[in-house]
């Protein structure tokens, strides 16, 4: 199949970009969307162009590096499904595919489709781990846990921090992001320890890293490539409520 | 002159050697510990653990990774779980049994010493990641839920649905966060290290490129550790991610460490067959669906039925056939050959018919698809999102792929190469797995590396050391950055006509074809010839655009893949001098009458450690015998 | 460390304003002040709906309500702090949530949003115009001050002829209904979506919860419209 791909270019975070119309030809629908880009881009090499630039690695849907807003949907139109792993099946011979980058302003472009995601690392930073040193553990199995917590924990915790959640957003909120890894720990009473702290102090990054507020929507969850639901947003918003309570009691 | 190995093994009974060594070993002053400068390249299980570990311990740690966020590192892909000797399942397991196991699955081709230690620290990784709040499998009861995986006898595998390396890797991530947020840890994501810096030729720093700004940089240090993974992608198609490279250990083997059994490379038979030239990478899919899935073949050659109407007597389980005992779960280079075999027959399935069926229908009547869909739903889901096709209703076709190298920068039971100050961990260095790999041992070995061995023994090298760290502006600094500008300069200068891509795709079929699943001498040697040839049309006519000033994605694969066009030929040279054929080597030359490999103990009972002497030159090969006290070296059975 | 540890833990005036600057503590404010209102929106129209009833019924009701002063001063007061709360709080979000995304995407689709939802501040907007004049004619009764002389039989303010005036008014009576449908439809997503701000909302309920938020919106503006379509038609004299 052929298509017409508008891709978003830009030299670096100080020039303005622009969109810029490419064709792709004899498309095949086996490849992922990733393999299709590639093929794009092997074609521009050869011409002595610059290849578009975008963020992957694992392309199996499991390290969260690639990206992409794919005709206004984050990692395209399958449900929970990353780009890696979107196969060009979904679309038929003509078809137009707008591809920019994530926009946020905690966000930035760096170059064409790649966006500086660091501010997910400076949220966990600001609490998203047990505070436990190596050495000392004691026996896995001294700790119990119910099957039930556990499932619900590894839920939360199959977040691979893509952004796709604060891209599909109407206000770039960072709140599924930041609840999941809240969620997590807080399901399990090894993160029950210092749940009040965790979560006040990565509310806090979440907001000074300059993401906007939830919508209540839902956009995020159905953008989500690891299925994480909004659940994990009420339960931040109770832990941040209680701990809110907490600290100004005690 | 050949260079004269230690390996440091400490004296006494092997099941003492290391709680022996750590009663002995120096320690650092906790006050002098901020005055230590480690650098770690890569942030995978090994050096994300590693990092925040020594951050824990007080040192000063500068950590380094290509992606954007250490979370990426390609250990968050490994899917089946992690190996731990617990024995919570009364089965009869204990650390001499992983010990022995691990040893036997890497035919007789490992250390003692560190393999025992290995089994030994695997029961506190365990601890440690649940304490970290790792979300592992529970049973009902509460307990941690264990599974028998990739062969072996005993239930010793814990698991984290099949996201245990995503989990664990997350663990390690958020313990690396956490040191971050302290000030012991100052990461560096999207940085590449180029080269290493030897002073007095010792490991003194890295010269690393910001691949944002494209400035490259010395960064200086007491003592640097590479932590960044295998070397599989120099097949070009594996299940490595897109980014794994050998540039940083293949730096340092310019610089003089010893690079220890290449040739040793594990090929995973559960993956998704290729399905054209645009193929990127293969997709690996647990091993554990063969606990459940039966491998099959049409029985007759050209049987293009579709395989729901192919009658069971029609079907070749191969597997249950050849090795009644073992069946379906046979070991993974012997699956693999195996696929091989009746592929090359030509009863393989799919497009290209390299492929065979893993069939699940058995499995789903007799505990249901609910059963089948909770055990494994997230890898049938995989598989129908790149093939298109539903695995509850008809068999998954799979076919092996490049999966993992044991082959790594030789290091002692200090897990220090032979250059002082140069540490190497994880699936970077050689010091496990022998010639195969266990499944879930990879895990294991990388959290154990990094928690818990390594952070023990670069006290005694700290404790040693006299030179202290060195300005990034010493002359060998400038020196190595200098380097590295001019061969970025040359590869952008170059203006061929053919893509990086298009190099690596023909040095990958070129590694397949020849130096892949099964290996001849006249493969070998044809693949030495050719290897050299492309790397010189790559010199002259590769094609990579835009500036080193700026972030360039294709100059970043050019430096990867011009360093896997002089690696390959040392793989090769590896191959070819092994004439025996043992894990994850095989050699046609030397098998048994029933086509399995066949060691020669007597003459290939050493780690082949080569040293480096100039590009096109052969190595220098410096053998480390390997002496077995403890087990009898046997032939393995899987019949 | 042991300063930041610190800095959790504050004064419960200190909390109130870590609350009020965090955007999860304004979508707290955002959810209880809406429903405050919420429940005066449903008491009022309980109370309105008695123009059907009779002129004495809703002239009585009228007079008991504005009887203690102290009470009727303190609902106004929470009334009025509600609205100022929720206005002040929605437009400080709307500020960061712009400021979250400066350059917008030539292509979106708002996955899984509604008319409702996408349209919050419109509503929002055109609901405070309207209580504005909403106030300024029948309570402040400076639009016609004329009100202000209506009296009924017993001598209490003649609410019924009032709003019977005001209603007769084709114009007054649109904007009235399109307001009231913009509340209800302003309300179809924040009921719900104030449970969810509040950390009450889980799969479980979810469905439940959208449902009865859209039954009471649809209940809402057919009580509310009732009232001028009721006095256009002449249902009500």
């Amino acid at each position: 199949m052929n298509l017409t791909l508008r891709i978003w270019r830009q030299k670096n975070a100080n020039t303005p970009g622009e969109f810029v119309t490419y064709e792709a030809k004899d498309v095949s629908p086996d490849m992922s969307f990733l393999e299709m880009l590639d093929v794009v881009n092997e074609e521009l090499m050869r011409r002595g162009e610059e290849p578009i630039a975008f963020d992957n690695d694992c392309r199996e849907g499991i390290c969260g590096m690639c990206s992409l807003m794919i005709n206004g949907v984050p990692h395209g139109p399958l449900p929970q499904t990353a780009t890696c792993q979107l196969h060009m099946r979904v679309y038929k011979d003509g078809d137009a595919i707008t591809i920019e980058p994530w926009r946020a302003a905690p966000f930035p472009v760096i170059k064409d489709l790649i966006v500086d995601r660091s501010a997910f690392d400076r949220i966990i930073q600001s609490g998203g781990y047990v505070s436990v040193s190596t050495g000392g553990a004691p026996d896995g199995n001294t700790l119990p846990i119910p099957k039930d917590d556990a499932d619900r924990a590894f839920d939360a915790a199959a977040c691979i921090g893509c952004g796709a959640c604060v891209a599909a957003c109407k206000n770039a909120s960072a709140v599924l992001f930041t609840s999941a890894k809240i969620s997590h720990l807080a399901l399990m009473p090894q993160g029950k320890v210092e749940q009040d702290r965790r979560v006040l102090k990565m509310v806090a990054q979440m907001d000074e890293e300059g993401f906007g507020a939830c919508t209540n929507i839902g956009s995020c969850e159905a953008a989500c490539p690891k299925g994480i639901t909004l659940d994990n947003i009420a339960r931040m918003n109770r832990l941040y409520l209680k701990a809110s309570v907490k600290s100004g009691l005690e | 002159m050949s260079i004269k190995l230690n390996s440091k093994i400490p004296a006494g009974p092997l099941d003492d050697k290391w709680t022996r060594y750590r009663q002995e070993m120096k320690l650092v002053n906790p006050a002098n510990k901020r005055k230590f400068d480690v650098i770690v390249v890569g942030t995978g299980l090994a050096g994300a653990s590693a990092a925040a570990t020594f951050g824990e311990l007080g040192y000063n740690v500068k950590a380094f990774c290509f992606q954007d966020s250490p979370r990426r590192a390609h250990s968050i892909a490994a899917q089946g779980g992690i190996n731990a000797a617990k024995n919570y399942r009364n089965d009869g397991d204990s650390v001499y049994r992983l010990f022995y196991d691990t040893i036997k699955g890497g035919d007789f081709r490992s250390r003692e010493a560190n393999v025992y230690r290995l089994a030994e620290v695997s029961v506190h990784i365990i601890d440690q990641c649940v304490a970290q709040g790792v979300p592992f499998a529970r049973e009902y009861g509460g307990l941690l839920d264990n599974r028998s995986f990739g062969g072996a006898q005993v239930s010793r595998t814990f698991y984290a649905r099949g996201q245990t390396g995503q989990q664990l890797l997350l663990g390690a991530y958020q313990a690396l966060e956490r040191q971050i947020h302290l000030g012991s840890v100052k990461m560096y994501p999207r940085t590449e290290m180029l080269d290493i810096v030897l002073i007095d030729g010792q490991a003194k720093g890295i010269i690393a490129r910001d691949l944002v700004t494209g400035k490259i940089e010395a960064h200086s240090a007491n003592a640097v550790v590479l932590a960044t993974g295998g070397y599989g992608n120099v097949f070009f198609l594996s299940t490595n991610a897109k980014g794994c490279n050998v540039t940083a250990t293949y730096r340092a083997f310019k610089k003089g460490a010893l690079f220890a059994n290449p040739c040793y490379t594990q090929i995973h038979p559960t993956c998704i067959p290729v399905s054209g030239d645009h193929q990127s990478k293969l997709t690996l899919m647990s091993e554990s669906l063969r606990n459940d899935g039966r491998v099959w073949v049409p029985k007759k050659l050209g049987d293009n039925r579709h395989p729901g109407q192919i009658p069971d007597d029609a079907r070749d389980y191969y597997l249950e056939r050849k090795y009644p005992s073992y069946g379906n779960l046979a070991p993974r280079d012997i699956a693999s050959r195996a696929a091989k075999q009746v592929c090359d027959e030509g009863r393989g399935v799919g497009p290209g018919g390299r492929g065979v069926y893993l069939d699940f229908s058995d499995a789903i009547n007799r505990f249901g698809k609910h059963k089948i869909e909770e055990r494994y739903g997230n890898l049938f889901e995989m598989y129908e999102r790149i093939t298109g096709e539903n695995a509850y209703e008809q068999p998954m076709r799979i076919y092996p792929a490049v999966h993992y190298t044991m082959g790594g920068l030789w290091v002692d039971y200090e897990l220090m190469s032979n250059i002082p100050g140069l540490f190497v961990i994880g699936e970077a260095n050689f010091s496990d797995h022998g010639a195969n790999r266990l499944g879930a041992s990879a895990l294991m070995q990388g959290l154990a590396d990094g928690y818990f061995v390594l952070p023990q023994t670069i006290a005694g090298y700290f404790a040693g050391q006299k030179n202290g760290r060195y300005p990034n502006d010493h002359p060998e600094f400038r020196k190595a950055e200098e380097e590295a500008r001019s061969r970025i300069n040359k590869l952008l200068s170059i203006k061929g006509k053919r893509t990086v891509a298009d190099f690596h795709r023909e040095l990958g079929k070129l590694m397949w074809d020849d130096v892949g699943m099964a290996r001849t001498e006249a493969s070998l040697k044809q693949a030495l010839k050719r290897i050299p040839e492309i790397r010189h049309e790559f010199w002259e006519n590769v094609n990579v655009p835009g500036s080193a000033s700026e972030l360039n994605t294709a100059l970043e694969y050019a430096g990867r893949v011009a360093d896997f066009l002089e690696f390959a030929q040392l793989l090769a040279y590896d191959a070819l001098e092994r004439e025996e054929s043992c894990g994850g080597h095989f050699r046609e030359e030397y098998q048994t009458e029933d086509g399995e490999a066949l060691r020669n103990d007597e003459k290939f009972s050493y780690v082949a450690a080569w040293e480096f002497k100039g590009v096109d030159q052969f190595p220098e090969l410096t053998k480390e015998p390997l002496v077995y006290e403890e087990v009898r070296m046997t032939q393995r059975s899987y019949k | 460390m042991a300063a930041t540890a610190r800095s959790l833990r504050a004064s419960f005036s200190g909390v109130l304003m870590r609350l009020w600057r965090s955007s999860l503590g304004k979508k707290y404010v955002m959810a209880v002040t809406g429903l405050i209102l919420f429940a005066f929106v449903v008491g009022h129209l309980l109370g309105n709906l008695l123009i059907f009833a009779g002129r004495t019924q809703i002239n009585e009701y009228a007079q008991v309500l504005k009887s203690n002063l102290p009470l009727l001063w303190s609902a106004r007061l929470v009334l009025l702090v509600s609205v100022v709360l929720h206005v002040v709080a929605a437009s400080q979000l709307a500020h960061t949530d712009r400021r979250a995304r400066r350059i917008r995407y030539s292509k979106f689709h708002i996955l899984d949003s509604t008319l409702a939802n996408r349209t919050l501040i419109v509503s929002g907007l055109v609901i405070l115009g309207f209580v504005i004049f909403h106030l300024a004619q029948f309570t402040l009764l400076v639009v016609d001050r004329s009100y202000a002389t209506l009296v009924d039989a017993a001598g209490r303010h003649d609410v019924h002829r009032m709003m019977i005036e005001g209603f007769q008014n084709p114009v007054v009576s649109v904007f009235y209904i399109i307001s009231v449908a913009l509340l209800s439809l302003h309300l179809s997503h924040g009921v719900a979506s104030s449970f969810q701000s509040l950390g009450a909302r889980s799969k479980k309920i979810e469905w439940n919860l959208k449902r009865v938020s859209l039954i009471v919106a649809i209940v809402l503006f057919a009580g509310f419209a009732s009232i001028p379509v009721a006095v256009l038609t002449g249902l009500v004299k």
